[in-house]
């Protein structure tokens, strides 16, 4: 599946949800917000968010700022 | 007591720290420790996949400091919603610093798209602190539309020049039923000193502690600034005069005329 995250074409070889994107790229999943296709997901819905080729994801985070 | 009251709910500081351009997370921390603040500000910003960062909140206790979100890198109302909804996904109360800057050399807020938002913000249940141009007109703008507080800019963003639209928050304090935090600009102690004498209710500083050897040192020093204005200003400043008035006796001299 090709998909846009951040900003980035990535293509991965098998479906993914988004719980096992988070796994792959070593994220804690309690410190990213995940929004696919300009929709929020919660984060209960991680592990049955399956992506599909196609979608934006982004994937944010705080860091600091005034 | 006297208490910073934001929304209904109560601080004993009335100096906001933002949480920017620290050189390590060790020295933000000491800093936001000895400005004694209870209220930090956060960017949200895209992960970086491929070099990905110690989280920020790991260094933030959240049952010391309310956590605050801002909508920094905005360029209108859309996408500051749009950061003001990713930032409450995180977890966070939903409170937020609304800012649009979509000028990036002045970095000064758009009046127009900061109401927008503000509006937008507000019914969707968000306390909002909106960044502004220090305008009066504004500020009762977006009183209407039922932000949290005001929060007029002293001079742009990180240019330590102080209180330099003095004039114009000084009409904003008088009008404002709601908090007023003059953000943005203040550089040294003494400014945030100026601002609260003038009766503005807080401050918020970032650049000033973070782009110096000390941050620790100089966010005392603020939290002191912020005291000592706060202080005069609940005493009431003397009147001003240009004919020199005695402190001393006009009696009694060791002379015989």
């Amino acid at each position: 599946m090709k998909i846009t995250l951040n900003g980035e074409i990535k293509e991965y070889r098998d479906q993914l949800t988004v719980q096992e994107l988070l796994q792959r790229l070593n994220l804690q999943p309690e410190r990213v917000v995940v929004e696919i296709n300009r929709i929020i997901l919660s984060p209960e819905t991680h592990n049955v968010t399956k992506l599909k080729t196609g979608d934006t994801i982004e994937l944010v985070q705080f860091v600091g700022g005034g | 007591m006297d208490h910073l009251i934001i929304a209904g709910r109560e601080f004993n500081s009335r100096l906001l720290v933002g949480t920017g351009k620290f050189a390590s997370n060790q020295a933000m921390v000491a800093a936001m420790e000895s400005s004694a603040c209870e209220i930090v500000t956060v960017a949200l910003r895209r992960v970086d996949i491929d070099n990905p960062e110690d989280s920020l909140l790991s260094h933030i206790n959240p049952d010391r400091y309310l956590l605050l979100p801002n909508t920094s890198g905005a360029r209108d109302a859309e996408e500051a919603v749009r950061l003001a909804r990713l930032a409450r996904a995180a977890g966070c109360e939903p409170w937020i610093k609304l800012e649009v800057t979509p000028d990036p050399y002045y970095l000064l807020p758009d009046p127009i798209e900061t109401l927008k938002a503000a509006e937008i913000l507000v019914k969707d249940g968000f306390i909002v602190l909106p960044y502004m141009p220090a305008d009066p007109v504004l500020a009762r703008h977006l009183e209407e539309v039922g932000t949290a507080t005001v929060m007029p800019l002293g001079a742009p963003i990180g240019t330590n020049r102080g209180v330099r639209t003095r004039d114009l928050i000084a009409i904003i304090i008088e009008q404002a039923n709601v908090p007023v935090i003059v953000d943005a600009g203040l550089g040294a102690p003494s400014h945030a000193a100026e601002a609260m004498e003038m009766g503005a209710d807080a401050v918020l500083v970032n650049t000033a502690l973070a782009d110096t050897t000390d941050p620790a040192l100089m966010a005392q020093a603020f939290r002191k600034g912020v005291e000592a204005g706060r202080e005069a200003y609940l005493a009431g400043l003397g009147g001003q005069r240009l004919q020199a008035e005695a402190s001393s006796p006009l009696t009694g001299f060791l002379r015989n005329d």
